[in-house]
């Protein structure tokens, strides 16, 4: 590849062709301040409009000044990256910015965690010398996302992700000028849209424009509440990324303390989401036999390939988008809405207490399980499953409003009996995770044979669309992953156009899986944090005694007390959904 | 606003426009404008074919449609007035020609009159800013139009469609 030199801050660099300033200066240690521009490199996704004029630098003989992002570096170019000319112009364009935007840093869900806030800082900005008219929009809330236009700096990150990446395509900027706002087609709310609250929008905001609803007021009074039983699930995900937000290195497990801290907070029972996932492999990997055999014995009417069905946004995805296909994907329910309805039956029988008053509390590093609970068919007589659900973040709010000193809490274990969870249930929490949890038990099913080995390398990673076989004893199994609805759709054509040789295939809406959920710790376009997630995933399980979820003794007695067998009356009753076409729903 | 149910051909109209080019994502705006051409204007229904055609979202659709502004989503009237905005045309009283019409039509700029036999747009230099203030209806130029011509024009336009009307029937 060609290579080209130049100086930047005085330093002599050489680069390839094609490089842009900004990453020029990167090699060297420069850190240019960026404000639109993202790049999350190990998931190839970039958002690169050229729009903040933040990074703006000199470049010798230059007219005018370059944006570092969007400028590619030349041979015997001389850039000066703070020289007074680039510093007044740079402050001058945050005071513009600042023009327009809201001064409500104090009570914004953002402070903090705002890019612009911090950016404000360290350029140093004192005084905004730019009065004038201000934008306003009206707010928009859905169930899981609420969208403060007033806020928004046009950055594009979103409608980068809700495009580009998950192909989604509910946000795009509208408008012109100054009236010009990121917005649903036909300026309609969030609910009325396509949207699937994958929440990857609200995870790249660099405002408080994209927010997640606040649910952790409710918690907090349901604890206040004597006449209530509090339990809470935590899903698998939030355990590997929890710790970031009381400063804790990236890939920290910290199952322990947040067991401690839920106890803390007051939870009466506190449970494993884990547990429930170790139900869904039950669930789904019997589900999956049963259709694979049937397949295998030239039944005509059994569909392959099976996929997972355990993300609400992917749900809600191929509701909108792919309905001809809703009878492709496992009926099993959720592990999150499966927990919410055996704690509500199995559990309050035991507690002897009615539905009503039992309140199951989930942690989740999702917005659209905010959705998902709400959902008409996880609702007896109007009471649902799960009454709420906070994200990582929000845990994180509720443990330091409640002056916990995190890092000081000592290691407790889950209360049983819907906390032990076996390594299996632990990985969900990663893209590659449920399936390779599925071969776990589905193979030992299947061959009546024990597996020869635990950890399938060959479904782990972070590539975007993943395949491999797994020899089921002289029957090779074809398994596909995406992670990021815009592999998952890619998948899905394959699927159409009769082009998909997959037995099965999972699929996770968020890039990286859960760990890289909307609502966990912001990543602040540091992609490197979602594999130190994920590597702390795969290590919580192999520090697991129980690795496969069909030897998890808690689950073989919640079948033997109460659900019969796998995909038994009462386990398709409490355990399985379906699936609606939603595309008629969207109207303006 | 109001729903519209596409006819079949129309629905076949624009699949066929897309397909003129390619059902290609960057040639949304070409899409679009040849459309509005054949239909008149762009309601909701309309993007909504045009996105799943092009395989885009319906957002970026209308994102589109509403930067520019020679798209519309309302239907033109049967004699479209627009008035010059450019510079030469402002300076000379433009704006108050527009009152005016806003004035006996009742409409704003961009909506059509109940009837259907007006609507109003703004649009900048037509190249004859000699003859500033200019106003166009339908393919006619007006010169030099004064706010006390206004209602000459409407009039020739509300007579020559009655006229119309007489002969058809």
């Amino acid at each position: 590849m060609d290579t080209i030199n130049l100086t930047i801050d005085n330093k002599t660099i050489v680069v390839n062709k094609g490089t842009s300033i900004l990453e020029a200066a990167a090699e060297v240690g420069i850190e240019i301040p960026t404000l639109c521009h993202m790049k999350l490199h190990d998931l190839n996704i970039e958002n690169k409009p050229g729009g903040c004029r933040i990074c703006v630098v000199e470049v010798e003989g230059r007219r005018n000044l370059a944006p570092a992002c969007c400028t590619d570096a030349h041979d015997g170019m001389e850039i000066s990256t703070h020289s007074l000319r680039v510093v007044n112009a740079r402050r001058t364009v945050m005071e513009l910015i600042l023009s327009d935007h809201p001064f409500e840093c104090l009570i914004c869900a953002k402070s903090g965690n705002c890019d612009l806030q911090d950016m404000a800082h360290q350029l140093g900005i004192r005084e905004v010398h730019y009065k004038g008219e201000q934008s306003h929009y009206r707010a928009d809330t859905s169930p899981a996302i609420i969208r403060e236009i007033d806020k928004c700096i046009m950055c594009r990150r979103c409608e980068t992700m809700c495009n580009d990446v998950q192909t989604v395509g509910v946000l795009s900027a509208i408008n012109r000028g100054f009236n010009s706002v990121v917005s649903p087609a036909f300026e309609m709310n969030l609910d009325h849209s396509e949207c699937t609250y994958c929440g990857q929008c609200v995870a790249v905001c660099p405002t408080g424009a994209l927010t997640e609803v606040d649910e952790t007021g409710k918690v907090i009074r349901a604890l206040a509440d004597s006449t209530k039983t509090v339990v809470v699930q935590t899903a698998p995900a939030v355990r590997a990324a929890l710790g970031e937000e009381f400063g804790l290195e990236p890939g920290t497990l910290v199952t322990g303390k947040l067991v401690a801290a839920l106890r803390r907070l007051g939870f009466n029972y506190v449970f494993d989401t884990d547990f429930a996932a170790d139900l869904t492999i039950m669930e789904e990997g019997t589900e999956l036999l049963n259709r694979l055999n049937r397949f295998l014995s030239g039944d005509k009417d059994v569909k392959l390939p099976i996929l997972t069905s355990c993300c609400p946004a992917w749900v809600k995805f191929f509701e909108h988008q792919f309905p001809d296909m809703k009878d492709i994907p496992s009926t099993a329910r959720s592990p999150m809405q499966m927990f919410g309805a055996i704690a509500k039956t199995y559990f309050a029988e035991k507690l002897a207490v009615k539905r009503e008053d039992l309140v199951v509390v989930s942690i989740m590093p999702c917005v659209a399980k905010k959705y998902e609970r709400g959902r008409d068919e996880f609702k007896v007589n109007g009471n649902p499953d799960v009454d709420h659900v906070i994200t990582t973040r929000e845990l994180a709010a509720l443990i330091k409003l409640s002056n916990i000193d995190f890092n000081a809490l000592p290691n407790e274990e889950f209360d049983n009996p819907l906390g032990e969870s076996s390594g299996a249930g632990v990985i969900f929490g990663t893209t590659g995770g449920v399936i390779e949890a599925a071969v776990r038990t589905a193979y030992e099913i299947q061959t009546k044979k024990e597996l020869p080995r635990l950890d399938f390398d060959e479904l782990r990673g972070m590539e975007g669309i993943r395949e491999a076989t797994i020899d089921f004893d002289g029957l090779p199994i074809k398994i596909g992953i995406a992670h990021g609805l815009g592999n998952a759709r890619k998948l899905l054509e394959d699927i159409q156009a009769g082009k998909s040789e997959f037995h099965a295939i999972e699929i996770m809406s968020c890039p990286g899986g859960c760990i890289g959920g909307g609502g966990q710790p912001y990543h602040h376009g540091d992609a490197s944090i979602l594999k130190k997630r994920q590597m702390a995933i795969y290590r919580e399980d192999s520090n697991k005694a129980i690795r496969k979820s069909h030897e998890n003794p808690y689950i073989i007695n919640l079948y033997k007390e109460f659900l019969g067998e796998p995909m038994s009356e009462k386990a398709h009753h409490l355990l399985h959904t379906q699936y609606f076409d939603r595309t008629e729903k969207v109207k303006i | 606003m109001p729903e519209i149910k596409l006819s079949e051909n129309t629905i076949q109209l624009i699949k066929n426009i897309c397909a003129e080019f390619e059902n290609k994502e960057n040639e949304l705006i070409n899409v679009l404008h040849r459309v509005q051409g054949k239909l008149g204007y762009l309601p909701a229904e309309v993007q909504e074919v045009i996105a799943k055609e092009l395989n885009i979202g319906v957002a970026r659709v209308y994102g589109v449609v509403t930067f520019y502004s020679f798209f519309t989503m309302i239907p033109q009237g049967e004699s479209p007035i627009s008035i010059c905005m450019g510079t030469a045309c402002y300076v000379r009283g433009a704006e108050q020609v527009l009152a005016e019409f806003k004035r006996q039509l009742n409409v704003d700029v961009g909506e059509s009159t109940n009837d259907g036999k007006f609507s109003i747009n703004c649009l900048r230099c037509v190249g004859a800013c000699g003859l500033a203030p200019v106003v166009t209806v339908g393919g006619k130029v007006f010169g030099r139009v004064a706010p006390s011509q206004v209602k000459e024009i409407i009039a020739e336009y509300t007579q020559s469609n009655s006229a119309d009307e007489a002969k058809s029937a």
